[in-house]
C-alpha cells in the first residue's frame, strides 16, 4: 500500500513536470505566434551571443593584430569588412566587440534593474517620509539629460570596464524606481494585498512575496528596452573617448577613432559598427515591444 | 494655480540644489584626482614638485575644506563668474556665451523638425492602424530608434564629403554673422538628433491617438456626423498634444544628452564638444559649470511645460 503511495506520488511528480516542460514549449509556440519578429529578434540575438561567448573559434583574426601592410583596406577576400587605421581586421574587432558590448550592457542592465526593482518596491510600500526623499533623490538623478551623469562620473573616475559599467548602471535606476513604484502603488490598494495585511502578513514578506511578483511583467519590458538603451549609452560613452580606452575593441570605440581621420573617412569604419549597433538595438526594442505584447496588452499605455 | 505654480517651482530649485550637490560629489569627492592631468601621476605633460602642487591647490581654493569649496563654487555661479578653464584659461563664462547660441540652435530645429515630421506619421498611423501603410510606418519608426544619432552624423558627414567633398565649417559662425553659413553648420547635426527625436514623437503620437480615438466624445462626434478630418483636428489632436508636448520635454533628456556625442561627430564647435573634451580632458571647472548648464535647462524646460499643461488642463492642478 505504501508502496503503491509513494510509486503514485512519483508517478505525478513526473507528470507535474512534464507538464511545465510542455508549459515552457506552449509559452514559446504562443510567444512565437502573438510576435513571429519577436521571436526572430530573440534568434538574432541569440546568434550574436553564440558569437560572442565563442569569439576566439569565430574571429578570423586576433582583434589586436596589427598589420602594417594592409592599412585601411577597404573589404577584400582577406579581411571581409577591411582593415582600421593600423591594419586591424574589422570583422574580428566587430567580434570581440560583441563580447565587450553585450558584457557591459548586460551587467549594468542587470544591476540597474535589480537595484531599481528593490528600491521602487520599498519606497512604494513604505510610502511616507522615506518615499519623499527617495521621490527627490530619483528627481535628481533624472535631471541629468542622457548619458550627461555618465560623463561626470566618467571624468571624475577615469574610463576602463569597471567604471563604464558603473556609470552605465546609474543611468537606468532613476526611471526603474519610478516605473516600479507606479506599479507597487495600485497593487499595495489590492483586496489580497489588504488581506495579507489583515492576518498578520509581516510587511517584508508581503513586498517579497505579493508585490514584487506583480512587478515581474513590467520590469522583463522595461529590462529588455534598457539593454537597447545600454548598448546606446556604451556606444556613444566609448565614441566620446570616455569609455573602453583603446586598443580593447568595443563598438564605440571602434567608431571613436574615425574623429582623427575625420578628413578622409573611410566607409566602411563607419558603416559596419553602426550597423552592428543598430541592428542590435533594433532587436532588444523589438523583444521588448513582443514581450510586452505577449504579458500584457494594458501595459501598453503605462510603459510609453 | 498659485499654488501649484509654487509647489512645482520649489521642487524645481530642491532637484537643481540636489543636482550642484551630485556634481560637487563626483568632481571633488570621489577619488579621482581633478588635477592629476596638470602633475601628471608620472606621465603628464609637467612634472611638479610638491610644494607647485600646493601653490596650484592654493590658487584654485582645492585647499579650502569642502563645504567652503562648495560655496566659492555656487558664489562664482551665481556672479556669473564661472572659472577659468584648465587648459587654455578662458573663462568659461565667454564659451558659454559664444558656444551657447548655436548649441541651443541645435536644439531648438532637431525639436522643430521632430514635430514636423514626427506628429503627422504618428496621426496617420493610428488613423489608418494595423494597414499596410501603418505597419510601414511603424517599421521605419522602430528601425530609427535603433540608430544613435551620431553615427546618422557620422555617415551625413561620410556622405558629404566622399560624394560632394564639403564639410561643415568647424569655426562658430552665428547667425546674426552670416545666416547661410550658420544654417549650413547647425542643420546637419539638427537633422541628424530630430530624427531620432521625430521617431520617438511619432510613436508617442500613434498610442495617444489611438487612445483618444476610444473616448465617447469621439464617437459622439462621428455619431452627429461630423467629417473625418473635423474630428481628427477639433477633438483628436487638441487631446493628443498634451501628453505628446510632456514627452517632447523628457525625451529632450535624450536631446541634449545626445547632442553631446552629435556634436562630436560633425566637429562641431557647440557645447557639447566642449564638455565632451572638458571630461576627456578632466577640465573639472569646464565640466562642472556646463554639466550643471545643461541639467538646469533641462529641469527649467520641464517646468515651463509642466506649467503650461497645467494652464491649458486644469484637472492637473488638482492632484
Amino acid at each position: 500500500m505504501s508502496i503503491s503511495g509513494a510509486a503514485t506520488l512519483k508517478q505525478k511528480a513526473v507528470a507535474v513536470r512534464l507538464e511545465s516542460a510542455e508549459g515552457l514549449l506552449a509559452k514559446v509556440r504562443r510567444f512565437t505566434k502573438t510576435s513571429p519578429i519577436g521571436a526572430l529578434a530573440a534568434v538574432v540575438l541569440l546568434l550574436l551571443l553564440l558569437v560572442a561567448i565563442f569569439a576566439d573559434q569565430v574571429a578570423p583574426y586576433f582583434p589586436l593584430e596589427a598589420d602594417f601592410r594592409a592599412l585601411r583596406q577597404p573589404p577584400t577576400t582577406a579581411h571581409w569588412l577591411g582593415t582600421d587605421n593600423l591594419g586591424r581586421d574589422v570583422l574580428s574587432r566587430l567580434i570581440y566587440g560583441a563580447r565587450l558590448s553585450l558584457f557591459v550592457a548586460g551587467v549594468s542592465t542587470i544591476i540597474s534593474k535589480v537595484i531599481g526593482i528593490a528600491w521602487g518596491v520599498l519606497t512604494g510600500y513604505i510610502g511616507g517620509t522615506f518615499d519623499l526623499i527617495s521621490q527627490r533623490i530619483v528627481d535628481v538623478l533624472l535631471a541629468f539629460p542622457g548619458i550627461i551623469l555618465s560623463m561626470l562620473l566618467l571624468a571624475a573616475l577615469g574610463g576602463g570596464l569597471g567604471t563604464v559599467i558603473l556609470a552605465i548602471t546609474i543611468l537606468g535606476v532613476a526611471g526603474t524606481v519610478r516605473v516600479i513604484r507606479a506599479v507597487v502603488l495600485t497593487v499595495k490598494e489590492m483586496a489580497y494585498v489588504e488581506a495579507a495585511r489583515s492576518i498578520g502578513v509581516p510587511g517584508f514578506r508581503i513586498m517579497l512575496r505579493h508585490i514584487a511578483p506583480q512587478c515581474i511583467a513590467p520590469a522583463l519590458v522595461i529590462f529588455s528596452a534598457s539593454l537597447g538603451s545600454a548598448i546606446f549609452a556604451e556606444a556613444a560613452l566609448s565614441f566620446l573617448g570616455l569609455g573602453i580606452p583603446q586598443p580593447t575593441p568595443s563598438w564605440g570605440n571602434m567608431l571613436g577613432g574615425i574623429l582623427a581621420d575625420q578628413f578622409r573617412p573611410k566607409w566602411w569604419l563607419v558603416v559596419f559598427p553602426g550597423v552592428t549597433i543598430s541592428l542590435t538595438v533594433l532587436a532588444f526594442n523589438l523583444i521588448g515591444d513582443a514581450l510586452r505584447d505577449y504579458l500584457d496588452p494594458k501595459l501598453r499605455g503605462r510603459l510609453e | 494655480m498659485l499654488k501649484y505654480l509654487l509647489r512645482r517651482l520649489l521642487l524645481a530649485i530642491l532637484t537643481i540644489f540636489g543636482v550642484t550637490v551630485v556634481i560637487f560629489i563626483a568632481m571633488r569627492v570621489l577619488p579621482g584626482d581633478p588635477l592629476a592631468m596638470i602633475y601628471g601621476e608620472g606621465q603628464g605633460i609637467y612634472v611638479l614638485t610638491d610644494a607647485e602642487v600646493a601653490a596650484v591647490k592654493a590658487t584654485l581654493g582645492l585647499d579650502k575644506p569642502l563645504y567652503q569649496q562648495y560655496l566659492g563654487w555656487m558664489r562664482d555661479v551665481f556672479s556669473g563668474e564661472m572659472g577659468y578653464s584648465f587648459w587654455s584659461d578662458v573663462p568659461i563664462r565667454d564659451t558659454i556665451l559664444r558656444r551657447g547660441p548655436i548649441t541651443a540652435q541645435i536644439a531648438l530645429i532637431a525639436i522643430l523638425l521632430a514635430w514636423l515630421i514626427g506628429v503627422p506619421i504618428g496621426v496617420i498611423s493610428a488613423i489608418r492602424r494595423e494597414s499596410w501603410l501603418d505597419y510601414g510606418l511603424r517599421l521605419v519608426v522602430t528601425m530609427f530608434m535603433a540608430i544613435p544619432s551620431f553615427w546618422l552624423g557620422l555617415t551625413m558627414i561620410l556622405f558629404t564629403v566622399l560624394v560632394f567633398n564639403w564639410r561643415p565649417s568647424i569655426t562658430i559662425v552665428q547667425l546674426w554673422e552670416d545666416p547661410a553659413r550658420n544654417l549650413s553648420m547647425v542643420m546637419g547635426p539638427s537633422v541628424a538628433v530630430g530624427v531620432g527625436l521625430a521617431a520617438i514623437i511619432a510613436r508617442m503620437t500613434r498610442t495617444t491617438v489611438l487612445e483618444v480615438l476610444r473616448e465617447d466624445y469621439v464617437r459622439t462626434a462621428k455619431a452627429k456626423g461630423l467629417h473625418q478630418q473635423m474630428i481628427i483636428i477639433r477633438h483628436v489632436l487638441r487631446n493628443a498634444m498634451l501628453p505628446v508636448l510632456t514627452v517632447s520635454g523628457l525625451s529632450l533628456a535624450g536631446l541634449l544628452g545626445g547632442a553631446v556625442a552629435v556634436e562630436r561627430a560633425f566637429g562641431f564647435p557647440g557645447l557639447g564638444s566642449a564638455l565632451a573634451q572638458g571630461a576627456v580632458e578632466r577640465d573639472w571647472m569646464m565640466v562642472q559649470n556646463l554639466t550643471l548648464l545643461f541639467a538646469v535647462t533641462f529641469v527649467f524646460i520641464n517646468l515651463v511645460i509642466d506649467l503650461l499643461y497645467a494652464w491649458v488642463d486644469p484637472r492637473i492642478r488638482y492632484e
